[in-house]
């Protein structure tokens, strides 16, 4: 290794060192943002670094490529509405996993030895497959192609047939390198399975598809590592290989479902004999649950995704303020998997700028639930579902619910009586101290913002 | 060797990773995933080497676009992470 050789290593512990640092700033809201620009330091360093590589003879393709990348990533990022941020993570995914499989593919040019040929295999499998499904997933939340699952006869063995493909294809390609067409197979088949995997995953469990496959493009980044030795690309893909699994996993507990219930049962079907809710629907006027917010003291607002296709954050946190001023005590209770992607609704309210401290999750709201007067749901459903506590015969039974049905008074706000995204009867609709206002999220609240002004 | 070598790193990293990001309060779980992709896109590093070889061939052509779309999660990955968090604030301020 020469001296050259020698600093570019050293950047690249140094890079690796600032994105591990980054990380564990994001740990808390008052730092987060200094993490974050940590870790872009890191990555700058990493790029300046392999830009000295002496192999490097011209610099006209990296340029362009830079500057591509560049403007369309920064006018993505400045002009996405942040209701729309789960479809982005899921394009800007697999755009990582695409990049993996050209360097993986790419190597092949210079490869030696069969641990590198098994590891090309891999950067190409995990990136042609995080492309494919990132593309769907993307289609799914932005809605281009319909958010439900997809299901055919068959589509098991079609997948097994896929599966068995690959692992065929890519012994051939380890045995016989230079024979491109083994090549091209893996690469073909990757990108199918990457759609077949999406396709029977409906919308409400997107949350999961986004983070596995977030923890998928650090993967294939790793794979691609191992494929051209690059410790740096190993390091970091790793980080978030791991990152996306832990959160994949955090998804699941919260839907108490395991992973591959997820993966491969296409929820939303019909599932189980349902109990026959008993009690009925009592609406509210505006009018009527202006009263009851004036004289109460203690609001919560449960958002779910509903809030985010009625673009109800700004007029929520109107409403929140007018209350605050009133003298209640006011915060939010959020649900892991409420929305389309981990922290979803999070991010929402910061917009709005509703401070992060008023933002408590599942486990902080539930215990405080008795003393609230009134619980207000907002575009949520099956993570405010009681029947999942009570009856042991419902889908979600065991899934972790915010209690609203302890409160006081619960207000569901909602467009009409259809059921859930899965389709599951919600008894809290018919408790004693539920009050439906029905018709659109922001205008009921912006109805009840002119009441009290 | 150098396989073991680079195996080794790897189990660390992921270790580390879960270490790190268990700590990480479901609040910031959407920057973190952004931010994390934009750490992703480290491919770039990898794409560099090859879309700068000088020679004209298949190879060369794959890592030219490796770098731009890496780049894309690179930028707009870390800028859109920023922009989220730049709406987080205390009560009060």
């Amino acid at each position: 290794m020469g001296a050259t050789g020698l600093v570019i290593q050293l950047a690249y512990v140094i890079s690796a060192a600032l994105f591990i640092f980054g990380l564990k700033l994001l740990g808390s809201a008052a730092t987060a943002r200094k993490g974050n620009l940590l870790s872009a330091v890191g990555m700058l360093l990493a790029i300046v670094a392999a830009l000295l590589d002496q192999g490097i003879v011209e610099y006209q393709w990296i340029l362009l490529g830079f500057v591509l990348g560049g403007v369309i990533g920064a006018g993505a990022a400045r002009l996405v509405q942040m209701t729309s941020m789960p479809e982005m993570v899921a394009l800007f995914n697999g755009f990582g996993g695409m990049a993996s499989l050209l360097v993986g593919a790419a190597a092949l040019a210079t490869a030696s030895g069969t641990f590198v040929l098994v590891t090309i295999v891999l950067s190409i499998l995990i990136g042609g497959l995080t492309f494919t499904g990132s593309l769907v997933a993307y289609g799914k939340l932005s809605e281009t192609i319909g958010s439900g699952a997809v299901t055919f006869p068959g589509q098991q063995i079609v997948n097994s047939l896929i599966v068995l493909g690959i692992l065929a294809s890519s012994v051939m390609f380890c045995l016989q390198p230079e024979n491109s067409q083994w090549l091209y197979l893996i690469v073909g088949l990757s990108l199918l399975f990457g759609i077949m995997a999406v396709i029977p995953i409906g919308g409400a469990d997107m949350p999961v598809v986004i983070s596995l496959l977030n923890s998928y493009s650090g993967l294939a980044a790793c794979a691609a590592g191992f494929a051209i030795g690059n410790n740096i690309l190993i390091v970091a893909g790793a980080l978030v290989g791991a990152s996306g699994i832990i959160l994949t996993k955090i998804m699941c507990k919260a839907m108490n479902r395991s992973l591959s219930n997820v993966l491969f049962s296409g929820f939303g079907g019909a599932s189980g004999v349902q109990e026959a809710v008993e009690g009925e629907i009592k609406p509210i006027s505006v009018e009527d649950a202006f009263y009851v917010l004036e004289a109460a003291s203690n609001v919560v607002f449960v958002p779910g995704y509903g809030m985010a296709v009625a673009q109800a954050q700004h007029v929520v946190k109107e409403l929140a303020e007018l209350l605050e001023q009133n003298g209640c005590e006011v915060n939010f209770g959020i649900h892991p998997v409420a929305g389309r992607m981990p922290g979803h609704m999070n991010v929402l309210l910061a917009e709005a700028d509703v401070p992060y401290d008023q933002l408590l999750e599942m486990d902080e709201i539930n215990p405080r639930m008795e003393t609230v007067d009134v619980a207000i749901v907002i575009g949520a459903n099956d993570v405010v579902n009681p029947a999942a506590r009570d009856v042991e015969s419902s889908p979600i039974y065991g899934m972790p619910v915010i209690n609203v049905d302890k409160a006081r008074t619960v207000f569901v706000l909602k467009r009409s009586m259809a059921s859930g995204f899965a389709g599951i009867e919600n008894p809290l609709f018919y408790k004693e101290n539920t009050r439906m206002l029905f018709g659109d999220a922001k205008e009921s609240i912006g109805g009840l913002i002119r009441e009290f002004s | 060797m150098e396989a073991v070598f680079l195996t080794f790193i790897l189990m660390l990293a992921i270790f580390l990773g879960f270490e790190l990001i268990n700590k990480v309060p479901a609040t910031l779980h959407t920057p973190l995933m952004s931010g994390a992709n934009a750490i992703s896109g480290i491919t770039v590093v990898g794409a560099i080497g090859l879309a700068g070889t000088g020679q004209q061939d298949l190879s060369n052509w794959l890592g030219a676009a490796a770098v731009a779309l890496a780049s894309i999660n690179v930028i707009g990955g870390y800028m859109v992470t920023d922009r989220m968090l730049a709406m987080f604030k205390k009560r009060g301020k």
